[in-house]
């Protein structure tokens, strides 16, 4: 226990060696980076390595937020379901026009997005702090209520925006760049820096990270508990809804597959991140890394010529598991 | 005065009534199908609704109960719960052939007339009558649509998930164009999915430095593939065939849109036509117990009109 607060709060200005626990995932991606320009000429091209960055956007922007639960002790099974019902909502809302069908249209729609998020998120985190359900069970049937607010507010078919004009406008925030950076890969690297600056040097971080790692501890040391459990839920909320907003651009619409297994796919970049899914320990850069390499691996498959399609999923799972293993000889060289 | 044509109007109805019910024959269908789970089952929902509303306006002894069923589990369950209602026919949609062949011979048992639609139970001699679109076909029509447009080229397929329907158009998309001067460059599964489409089309941008035309199985998935072709600006993309009849695809090639010059057709409303088939065996006296395959329509301009349905959500 005393071991996984060390390497989650201080780890990193403390040693002056390097740190292989937390450069593992970065070692895994290079590594990945290096077979899939064997793999396909096309691989390192800039336009494909941009669309590759540009496609991970939703999840490692989600996946922030699922660091925050996971390292509290939590875990978040709705996050999916839950874009699908905020893209939903943000969606009817501009169809509606308020504001004037413009930029104040958009703005709104974005507020409201958050909003939605963040209320989901607090019903997330009030069902499992207040009514003393476990995360999983709470998360579980959330799940399955956004899923069908979706597919009810669809009527089993699509949601899409009506006005080209406002599609015109709101399209360059997935498919512009500034200075040559696309635009989402700008917002995956201001959400991941703002979500390590949240986790490592505030108080609410370092009381997310003590009761992550000990609830009996932290509650003695007087962390309001309830609380920094409740509020990291609504940190995944919002960061839904960012993604959310990146995601509604890209193709005007939301359906019932909206979202659908991005939860998965959040957690297993938490995970091969770095995470621990026991809590107490939080690394919101290993993170972005995962949801990369997630992404870069179902790339590699499609560029790839020598994998049949039907065994693109054993080779993605085998690839996930090797990236695992990479990570945990490394980490075990920094114990020894 | 206003106290006898109340009398008057009361004693009208009570009248119409007694004679509406003496020449009524009263009839209960159930309808049972999948829940609005993706595009396509949604429009059969909103199919079995449509043709529920159109049914019952005509017949008014007619009661039609439209039931909708998340999965395979609970659409045996509703099954259960729809006979012991006491019904005369059943219209379904099985979820999946294999769990639900037991619970369909358990309702034809009964002595219910059993219509199935669309996917093949493993036991064909439950049902009355076999209402199904042609999968095969869905592909073959693709297929020789494109060998006719371009006599030679490179093409990229967009699969759906893998299951049978998926093969079996697959397979006639394969027949179709075997021995033209169409190369088939690549083939992923794009799990009938627009955001799944778009990346695998993205990455078949990347990949290839030409394609001539995509075949993607599905209209949803076509939503995807056109903004990837929008985002890297390509030109040498020259059309795209999906699948299906959403309603978006029907109205772009409608409207002519070089992108989209057809559709092949696998109608959700194919359900309508199975319960319109059912009804009409009793109250018209007309013969429909058999085999009842759709055809895999062309879309084109000429005709879009007639499969273009504004309301339905898909």
């Amino acid at each position: 226990m005393a071991d996984t607060l060390r390497d989650a709060s201080a780890a990193p200005p403390r040693l002056p060696r390097v740190d292989w626990v937390a450069a593992a995932p970065f070692v895994a991606l290079a590594c990945l980076l290096v077979f899939g320009a064997f793999v396909s000429p096309s691989f390192l091209s800039l336009g494909n390595l941009a669309n590759v960055l540009t496609r991970s956007a939703f999840i490692a922007i989600i996946g922030v937020g699922a660091t925050f639960v996971i390292a509290s002790g939590g875990i978040d099974l709705s996050v999916g379901s839950m874009a699908a019902f905020v893209a939903s909502v943000m969606i009817l809302f501009m169809n509606t026009e308020l504001g004037g069908g413009g930029v104040g249209t958009l703005a709104l729609g974005m507020l409201l997005a958050a909003g939605v998020g963040s209320m989901c998120g607090l019903l997330n985190g009030l069902v499992t702090t207040v009514g003393r359900i476990e995360p999983f069970i709470t998360t579980l049937g959330t799940m399955g209520i956004f899923r069908a607010l979706t597919i009810w507010l669809a009527n089993g078919g699509s949601i899409a925006m009506k006005s080209q004009d406002l599609r015109t406008l709101y399209r360059p925030v997935y498919f512009g760049s500034v200075g040559g950076v696309p635009l989402p890969i700008a917002l995956i690297l201001a959400i991941t820096a703002v979500g390590a600056f949240v986790l490592y040097k505030t108080a609410f971080g370092r009381h997310l990270l003590a009761v992550g790692s000990s609830e009996d501890v932290a509650r003695y040391s007087g962390i309001p508990i309830n609380r920094v459990r409740t509020v990291a839920y609504v940190v995944q909320g919002l960061c839904v809804a960012v993604a959310v907003m990146v995601y509604v651009p890209r193709l005007g619409a939301a359906t019932a597959t909206t979202g659908l297994l991005w939860e998965l796919q959040a957690i297993t970049a938490v995970v091969v991140g770095g995470t621990a899914l026991r809590g107490g320990v939080g690394r919101v850069w290993g993170t972005l890394c995962g949801a990369l390499l997630l992404e870069i691996v179902g790339n590699i498959m499609v560029l790839s010529s020598f994998v049949s399609e039907y065994l693109i999923g054993a080779v993605q799972g085998t690839i996930i598991i090797v990236a695992m293993l990479v990570q945990r000889s490394l980490s075990n060289r920094n114990r020894a | 005065m206003d106290r006898l044509l109340r009398t008057c109007a009361v004693a009208v109805l009570v009248l119409g009534a007694t004679a509406a019910q003496a020449q009524t024959k009263t009839v209960t269908v159930a309808v049972s199908i999948p829940a609005a789970d993706h595009g396509w089952t949604g429009g059969v929902v909103f199919q079995a609704e449509r043709a529920k509303a159109l049914l019952e306006a005509r017949h008014p002894g007619l009661k039609i109960i439209v039931k909708t069923s998340p999965d395979g589990a609970s659409q045996a369950n509703a099954l259960e719960d729809l006979t012991t209602q006491g019904i005369d026919a059943l219209v379904t949609l099985p979820q999946n052939s294999d769990e639900l062949t037991d619970p369909l011979r358990q309702v034809k048992n009964k002595g219910v007339f059993v219509t199935v639609v669309d996917r093949a139970l493993s036991d064909p001699t439950i049902q009355d009558l076999y209402v199904a679109g042609n999968n095969p076909d869905v592909g073959r029509v693709a297929g020789e649509y494109m060998k006719g447009k371009l006599p030679s080229g490179q093409v990229v397929v967009i699969r759906g998930l893998p299951i049978v329907i998926d093969e079996e158009r697959q397979k006639g998309f394969d027949a179709a164009i075997a021995g033209s001067g169409l190369k088939v460059l690549d083939k992923q599964f794009g799990n009938w999915s627009r955001d799944d489409a778009f990346k695998v089309m993205q990455d078949y941008l990347a990949k290839f430095p030409k394609i001539d035309a995509v075949w993607c199985q599905d209209d949803d998935m076509a939503v995807g593939v056109l903004e990837a072709i929008k985002q890297a600006k390509r030109s040498d993309v020259q059309f795209v065939v999906g699948g299906a009849g959403m309603k978006d695809m029907v109205k772009r090639v409608a409207d002519g849109d070089a992108m989209i010059p057809v559709d092949v057709l696998y109608p959700p409303a194919m359900i309508a036509t199975a319960m319109e088939l059912t009804v009409a065996n009793f109250y018209d006296q007309i013969p429909v117990r058999g085999r009842y395959i759709m055809d895999a329509t062309l879309v084109t301009k000429a005709n879009a009109k007639e499969f273009y349905y504004p309301d339905s959500p898909f």
